[in-house]
């Protein structure tokens, strides 16, 4: 079935991406299993949202690491680090405050040095100008689907902008685009 | 031959602080401070071990006090075993406060057992400790002449040197029989009778007549290096190429043991005797220098050489065993590369705040997984998930509604969201066995929610207690 293709997804590897909106956990689980790799997940300690394991969408949770920081500063840190190691190939960080131009500059080199790909899940409005693409991510209703996502891509360095509402196939483990294809930026209840 | 320290406690105090005049070692005995140990000066106003210290103060007003401590004495004299291993192999402890040593076949190395002796003599006496000698063909006759005269003939002491207890010296004495010559020449038979065996057994032991084993201490292995250096450095580059060195030393140590090291302490000495210590967690025992090296760097970059440092010392404080391995061609990536990865964040916010996820066997949604630290578990398998969860949970946020079954309209964070489609419910009974107050309410009949808005919730409705919560969002 030929589907229009999501423009800068899966991400480009070895950069630093963004991701906002309400389904941006899962928007990182679904990226984990597109690229196939392990991920380390870097998140501030008091934050009361868990992750559940139970609900990684047919992830396995054995290839997840998390990482429990004090504060932002230890967080990016600590992305640093794995980003220029490239041992895993996805590090997720939850960042809780604007980043610098100098912060975001960093980690995207250390994303260049070390060939892992990085994903900052990012309060809304809170992008830095150094990554190279940014995603908003929200569940839309849908009677017979459950899995159904509108990702809206708000930033690219390199290409197009758009709007794509996407399914998550679990046989396949792989995000499929609901034809046709978003239309209307900003409608709430696209069909599916 | 037999070391006697008599003053081991006292010396060993003094050695760091040394004190004119008489002084004393106190320890509390049945509710009483008594002497325990005393120097030379004390002796000499008549003070005596075991008087108690009210006395020895009445005796001696200027007398300098200090309370002992049993447990670094035998401290002390565990470091003075393995000081005195340089003269033989075979140390053993007398007592509290003595050594015995079996310098058969190794005093000619020393030139001879005299010239040994003396040797010792002057080590100890410049260490500060007074030492009486014994050397004798049996460890019973080394312990008499090195607590009851170095020199004497053997039959010549005194019946207390053959370690009997108090009771028998005082009735040998009763019945005449003051030296160890005397004891020899009477019939056994009698003895036997009237004193037990004992008495005829430390008699044979000091004569040769009957085996008396020395029995050396196991060394624990101690796996720690040190490199003193005859100038000292400042650059890190320097300082990380003598760690390299003493890595080297320490991992060689570890293999032949087949261990790895888990904890390892670095203490940098600068010239001015201030110490720094770099600490290092592994993710994993090891003992690959190449890979440990590089995960020091962090520390050693942290540390004020100030005007140079000219000691340093690697100490592996915590070690596991860690057999060679085969390598594997098939199996996963290589794990060690992730290992060293989980070392150089651990180092930054701690081990234990590298994560995993363990499958946990309950229903309780919050018990439904373990988390634990990487470096300490192993990933596993078995996530078995029979109805779908959400991605993240939180902690239960009531929401207004009523009835049983989910509710139209209704506000979460401050949203106001709509009904469109409602799977469940699933109901979830409490674990009896656990009294945990977040389940006080009761049952829970779970809902997935989809609303019109497009968040997908997770609510349950405590039939008990009639209520409605949010407990978590799927994506």
């Amino acid at each position: 079935m030929p589907h229009p293709a999501i423009t800068a997804y899966p991400l480009i590897p070895a950069r630093v991406h963004e991701a906002c909106g309400p389904a941006a956990a899962s928007f990182a689980l679904r990226t984990a299993h597109q690229l196939g790799v392990d991920l380390l997940w870097v998140r501030e300690d008091w934050q009361p949202e868990k992750l559940n394991p139970r609900g990684f969408e047919g992830l396995d949770p054995a290839r997840l690491i998390m990482a429990r920081t004090k504060g932002q500063v230890d967080t990016l840190a600590v992305a640093e680090e794995a980003l220029r190691d490239g041992a895993l190939g996805l590090v997720v960080l939850e960042i809780t405050s604007p980043l610098s131009l100098t912060a975001g500059r960093r980690l995207q080199l250390a994303a260049r040095a070390g060939g892992s790909t990085g994903l900052c899940l990012i309060p809304e409005d809170m992008g830095s100008p150094a990554a190279e693409t940014r995603w908003h991510c929200a569940p839309v209703f849908d009677m017979g689907d459950s899995t159904l996502q509108r990702w809206q891509l708000i930033k690219n360095k390199s290409g197009t902008l758009g709007v794509w509402n996407v399914r998550w196939d679990p046989e396949t483990r792989r995000v499929a685009v609901v034809p046709p294809a978003g239309h209307r930026p900003g409608s709430a209840d696209a069909p599916g | 031959m037999s070391l006697w320290f008599p003053r081991l406690a006292t010396d060993r105090v003094l050695r760091t602080r040394p004190v004119d005049g008489p002084f004393v070692l106190t320890l509390k005995e049945s509710n009483a401070n008594r002497v325990h140990c005393l120097n030379d000066a004390a002796e000499r106003q008549g003070l005596y071990r075991g008087m108690s210290f009210s006395d020895a103060r009445a005796f001696c007003p200027d007398l300098i006090s200090l309370p002992a401590r049993p447990d670094q004495e035998m401290r002390f004299l565990a470091s003075l075993r393995r000081w005195a291993m340089r003269w033989c192999p075979w140390v053993g402890f007398e007592g509290r406060d003595g050594l015995v040593l079996d310098i058969t076949g190794s005093a000619h190395l020393f030139g001879g057992e005299a010239a040994m002796l003396g040797a010792m003599r002057q080590r100890l006496s410049r260490a500060g400790l007074s030492v009486r000698v014994g050397l004798g063909q049996t460890r019973g006759a080394a312990w008499a002449r090195a607590h009851y005269g170095e020199g004497a003939a053997l039959a010549d002491l005194p019946v207390a040197a053959l370690r009997l207890d108090p009771d028998t010296v005082t009735g040998l004495e009763r019945m005449g029989l003051r030296r160890i010559g005397q004891l020899r020449d009477t019939p056994r038979g009698p003895l036997a009778r009237r004193f037990g065996a004992g008495l005829l057994m430390r008699l044979d032991q000091a004569l040769g007549d009957q085996p008396e084993q020395i029995s050396p201490e196991t060394e624990p292995p101690h796996y720690a290096v040190r490199l003193t250096l005859p100038e000292p450095i400042g650059l890190e580059t320097d300082v990380m190429a003598a760690t390299d060195r003493l890595l080297a030393r320490l991992c060689e140590k570890l293999a032949d043991r087949q261990a790895g090291a888990r904890i390892l302490c670095l203490s940098l000495r600068r010239v001015d005797a201030a110490s720094q210590q770099v600490e290092l967690r592994l993710a994993r025992p090891m003992r690959d220098p190449a890979r440990i090296l590089p995960l020091f760097q962090r520390g050693v970059s942290e540390v004020d050489a100030g005007f140079g440092i000219d000691q340093l010392r690697l100490e592996a404080v915590q070690v596991e065993p860690l057999p060679a391995q085969q390598l594997a061609h098939s199996g996963p990536r290589d794990p060690r590369r992730l290992d060293d990865l989980i070392t150089r964040i651990g180092t930054r916010i701690g081990l234990e705040n590298v994560q995993r996820f363990l499958p946990a066997d309950s229903h309780i949604p919050e018990r439904s997984f373990l988390i634990a630290p990487a470096a300490y578990s192993q990933p596993e398998g078995g996530w078995v998930n029979l109805s779908p969860r959400p991605v993240r949970i939180f902690a239960p946020e009531p929401i207004t509604a009523a009835g049983s079954s989910p509710p139209e309209r209704f506000r979460w964070r401050r949203m106001e969201l709509t009904l469109g489609r409602a799977t469940g419910p699933e109901r979830i009974a409490p674990e009896w066995w656990l009294d945990d107050p977040n389940w006080r309410s009761g049952l829970r009949d779970y809902w997935r929610v989809e609303t019109r808005q497009g968040r997908r919730l997770w609510m349950f409705y405590t039939p008990q207690n009639p209520g409605w919560f949010v407990q978590g969002e799927f994506a």
